[in-house]
């Protein structure tokens, strides 16, 4: 018996073993399984908020560094000088060489990009190929006149203070898209602190909401519309206004 | 440690739910929707500065303004869209299909990009490229033997218009050297004037006033589909939409009728009698204009015995199948408007048309006395800024000019007729008056535009030597010896004098929107430098050094006027008072309209062609010399052209025994076609419709080979006055396939 009861104490005694080691090994497995959810965890965010940007975004160098303080500085209508709208009220944008050259036909300075874009472009005559930091799709319709002089938004609205700058900052191009970083925001996450941090759609559509920016006048054909309400009156001019309550997509995307 | 199946399913699960709290997804979506938008061969346009040029367009007589804007991008200039000019007097800011589809004839693929002569057989398509010294050589020197064996007759000249600088220049290059035989494309405006002509006494163009009438009668003429001014007068149509009636008389349901107040569907070909019907109940009624017709007209007595003798509102009905009572309101509507107009011209306006039916619907408006009245039809002055030496003609050239015209436009059979194209392979190919040894197309296709194309060609092979000016590798390109291409319309400098049907006299001047992008040339420097080679009487009446010389020089104090605005109109025009405007021997207006309005006898035999075919136009489809480009060929409707086919309407009262949509042979006595059918109760019983511009064989893949051209089923039918292009059909059949 008692070595029947021995074995029997023992075989519990062996279950007992075998069962506590066998809850160990579970919480070990567990354990690991954890660890490996963690390390997808923080791999993936560590792919999707650092690594992801760093590869989505090239880092490219504007072909001369440009210096905005001394320019200001120089010139007598701030921004306008060079940054100015054409007779027909279209915006010249960035400056073509013809606006430069009227300076720097010669070297002035002893900064020694000057003197490299005097040799390359204003001898040679090509355009400097200066890479938009706010180039939009050209889906955008988007006329600088009309927020300017008609809504008086401020160019560091949108541009922020670029004019405050003494070099070109890198310009990191969307691989994807072909775009500038400054479209999306240097957050990845698309958070801004300032207006002037994104420029898509939203933050538009943001501003378009808040000052209820909606065209009054419409430039239109003299003749009457299909979908205007009959019966209609019929347009002295070939500008008609029209009211429309709520901003419509053809405001930006003609 | 070991790794199991749960860990990795862990490890994704964690994979996934930190990508999820991450911004990737988003900004990958993102850029994605934006990546696909800057697929390679996704067109986009250049970036850079924005201009726009004003010109005018010449791909129709419409003679319309356009803003062209381009963008200039570190490859120079590039056109990016055509738009209509706004507060242009034609079109104020309104534009056609082929307008807008313009920049695809400037960068498109079928432009002749250099000098070209002929390698192989005729029409064959194998071309050399040769220098522009080669290519003017060798047309001076053909041109040179031509002349010293007395043959300078011997060579015509087809262009697409007589107007303008550059076709004076080779009207007068043609003169100075010695041929008769400049000759323009045929069109209502021949029928037009020469009515103007015999009635009124004076060439002009004729224009309408659509924009203040309010009562418009219109046989035929497709108001909406082309005809006259495209965009003006679609524009004048939704106009009367507020504040006038217009009736459409035709056998078609067409978008003009469709739009009309009033449909009269008419036996095809009985418009002349269907004018004089009308005018037999405002005579007998006393409807018309008093003081018009008792102190500024003559023949009119004779006039109205021959239509109340002949053209009661019920023998008309019998005629014409409109019924007497719709004649006689359509009479009393028309003399009681305030501001009534009768036009015709069938369709876009392409085929001259009979006299005697122009005559008629003329005198309909002289009856209404508006001649020359607001909302009516007045002669409009040929701008006469050309004012050029007369040309000295050495012997030559005079024997050469007395040779008489190939055509016989001028000659004892057609003396008011000014040019017969449609007559000119019937010329060549019969031989009965001379051969002709050279032949100078520009601005024109004929080998695609005139009747009886079979005809057309055998007379082009019958030419030994043919010069096309075409910017494009079209038909009448493709059947030549030599291929001399001009720049294309936004290349190039030309002035456009009053466009077709313009009521007032106005000059536009088409501008170069961007450098000429081939090695073309202008014409009229073509024509200059010709004339330098020859030397002599020839040379000196050209004293200009280049065409722009020559235009400015020309256009004198208007030129900086139409630089800046793009066009010059007169604002102190008025159309002529009554008094002294007729300058016929009785200097009155005549109503020489002899009443005869025998229907034009269409070719075919009734027994063997039991159908009429007729044509029909759409704004859709370009059927002159320039051939539809892609974007235009894009809107053409499934029942007018489906996948390669041509489908024809017909009514299903004419038979059903076809399948909508199915096969079947159309055949006229010219020639035959398979084409697909197309049941439409708005086309008469027993017509066949067809529409025109297609069945091109040249120009691009999206035009080429599809459909059929009318103008292979048709020939011409004479008038019997005019010498014109009456025909408005043919006999045809329509079997099964």
């Amino acid at each position: 018996m008692s070595t029947l009861d021995d074995k029997s104490e023992e075989t519990v005694e062996q279950v007992e073993t075998t069962k506590s080691t066998g809850k160990e090994q579970k919480n070990g497995s567990w354990g690991i399984v954890l660890i490996f959810f963690v390390i997808g965890l923080v791999g993936s965010l560590a792919v999707g908020w650092w690594i992801f940007p760093k590869l989505l975004y090239s880092q490219k160098k504007q072909p001369i560094d440009f210096n905005h303080v001394i320019h200001v500085a120089a010139v007598e209508e701030g921004c306008e000088s060079c940054h100015f709208f054409r007779e027909d009220g279209s915006f010249s944008g960035v400056p073509k060489l013809a606006q430069c050259v009227d300076c720097h036909e010669e070297v002035m300075g002893e900064d020694p990009n000057e003197a490299k874009f005097v040799e390359e472009y204003v001898a040679k005559g090509n355009e400097v190929p200066w890479l938009v930091y706010s180039r939009q799709p050209d889906c955008v319709f988007f006329s600088h006149a009309v927020h300017v002089k008609m809504g008086k938004v401020d160019c560091v609205t949108c541009h922020g203070h670029i004019g405050e700058s003494t070099h070109s900052r890198v310009y990191e191009e969307n691989r994807l898209t072909g775009y500038s970083r400054d479209i999306w925001g240097k957050n990845i996450a698309g958070l801004k602190k300032n207006t002037w941090d994104r420029m898509k759609m939203d933050d538009c559509a943001e501003c378009h909401a808040e000052n209820k920016a909606v065209p009054k006048i419409v430039e239109t054909l003299p003749w009457p519309i299909s979908w205007m309400p009959r019966p209609y009156e019929k347009p002295a001019s070939s500008q008609i206004k029209v009211h429309i309550e709520k901003d419509a997509c053809f405001v930006c995307h003609k | 440690m070991k790794v199991c199946r749960r860990s990795f399913l862990s490890l994704i699960i964690g994979g996934a739910a930190g990508t999820a709290l991450s911004p990737l997804p988003l900004k990958l979506m993102d850029d994605s929707s934006i990546w696909t938008q800057m697929w390679p061969w996704t067109p986009v346009p250049e970036d850079g500065e924005v201009s726009h040029v004003d010109s005018i367009c010449t791909l129709c007589p419409g003679g319309c303004g356009i803003t062209v804007r381009k963008v200039r991008s570190m490859i120079g200039d590039r056109a990016i869209k055509i738009e209509g000019m706004k507060g242009h007097p034609v079109n104020d800011g309104g534009i056609c299909v082929l307008g807008l589809s313009g920049l695809q004839l400037l960068y498109g693929p079928t432009r002749v990009k250099t000098p070209l002569k002929r390698a192989g057989a005729r029409g064959e398509g194998r071309w050399e490229k040769i220098s522009w010294d080669e290519a003017i050589a060798e047309v001076v020197k053909k041109l040179g033997e031509l002349r010293e064996k007395g043959k300078s007759h011997t060579v015509a000249c087809i262009s697409g218009t007589d107007s303008g600088t550059t076709a004076h220049l080779l009207g007068r290059f043609l003169t100075v050297y010695g041929s008769p035989n400049f000759i323009r494309i045929p069109s209502i405006q021949d029928s037009y004037e020469l009515t103007t002509y015999l009635m009124q006494g004076v060439q002009a163009s004729v224009g309408f006033d659509v924009e203040n009438s309010d009562f418009v009668l219109s046989f035929g003429s497709g108001l909406i589909e082309g005809w006259g001014s495209p965009v003006r007068m679609i524009k004048a149509n939704s106009m009367w939409k507020e504040r006038g009636k217009v009736v459409q008389i035709e056998s078609r349901l067409s978008n003009t009728a469709a739009k009309a107040d009033k449909w009269v569907a008419i036996n095809p070909g009985t418009e002349a009698a269907l004018a004089l019907g009308i005018a037999n109940v405002i005579i007998q009624e006393s409807l018309y204009h008093n003081d018009f017709v008792n102190n500024y007209s003559s023949g009119f007595e004779e006039f109205k015995q021959i239509v109340l003798n002949e053209f009661s509102p019920d023998d008309v009905s019998e005629i014409t199948g409109v019924s007497a009572s719709t004649i006689e309101s359509l009479a009393k509507s028309f003399a009681g408007a305030s501001k009534p107009l009768a036009v015709c011209g069938r369709g876009q306006g392409e085929t001259p048309g009979s006299l005697n039916e122009f005559m008629a619907v003329h005198a309909l408006n002289a009856l209404v006395g508006n001649i020359n009245k607001k909302g009516g039809v007045c002669a409009v002055p040929y701008p006469d800024y050309i004012k050029w030496p007369e040309v000295e003609m050495d012997r030559t050239a005079a024997n050469g000019m007395h040779k008489g015209r190939i055509d016989g436009a001028g000659s004892k059979k057609y003396p008011d007729t000014r040019y017969l194209l449609d007559r000119l392979p019937d010329a060549i190919n019969s031989g009965e008056k001379y051969p002709i040894e050279a032949l100078f197309v520009a601005g024109a296709n004929p080998v695609y535009t005139i009747p009886d194309t079979k005809a057309v060609k055998e007379a082009f092979n019958r030419v030994p030597f043919v010069v096309s000016f075409s910017s494009y590798m079209d038909e009448t390109a493709e059947n030549a010896d030599l291929i001399l291409p001009n720049h294309v319309f936004l290349e190039r400098y030309e002035d456009v004098p009053t466009p077709v049907g313009l009521q007032k006299p106005i000059i536009g001047l088409s501008k170069p929107v961007v450098k000429p992008q081939f090695n073309t040339k202008h014409l009229g420097d073509v024509i200059l430098l010709m004339a330098k080679s020859f030397g002599g009487r020839i040379a000196e009446a050209f004293p200009w050094d280049s065409y722009e010389a020559c235009l400015k020089k020309t256009l004198g104090n208007k030129w900086d006027g139409l630089v800046n605005n793009g066009f010059w109109a007169d604002s102190n025009f008025r159309p002529a008072a009554w008094e002294g405007a007729f300058n016929t021997p009785s200097g009155k207006f005549e109503f020489v309209n002899k009443g005869r309005a025998e229907s034009i006898k269409i070719e075919g035999d009734e027994q063997a062609y039991p159908l009429i075919l007729m044509p029909y136009d759409s704004m859709r489809l370009a059927s002159g010399f320039i051939g539809a480009p892609p974007f235009a060929i894009k809107t053409v409707e499934d029942t007018a052209l489906k996948g390669k086919d041509i489908v024809v309407e017909i009514n299903p009262k004419t038979t059903r025994g076809f399948v909508e949509g199915g096969y079947a042979i159309l055949s006229t006595p010219k020639g035959q076609a398979k084409v697909r059918v197309h049941y439409f109760d708005g086309i008469m019983p027993g017509i066949v419709a067809i529409p025109r511009g297609l069945g091109h064989t040249a120009y691009d893949e999206y035009l080429a080979d599809k459909g059929i051209n009318f103008n292979e089923l048709i020939g011409p039918v004479e008038d019997p006055v005019s010498g014109l292009n009456a025909a408005w059909g043919i006999r045809a059949k329509l079997i099964r396939a």
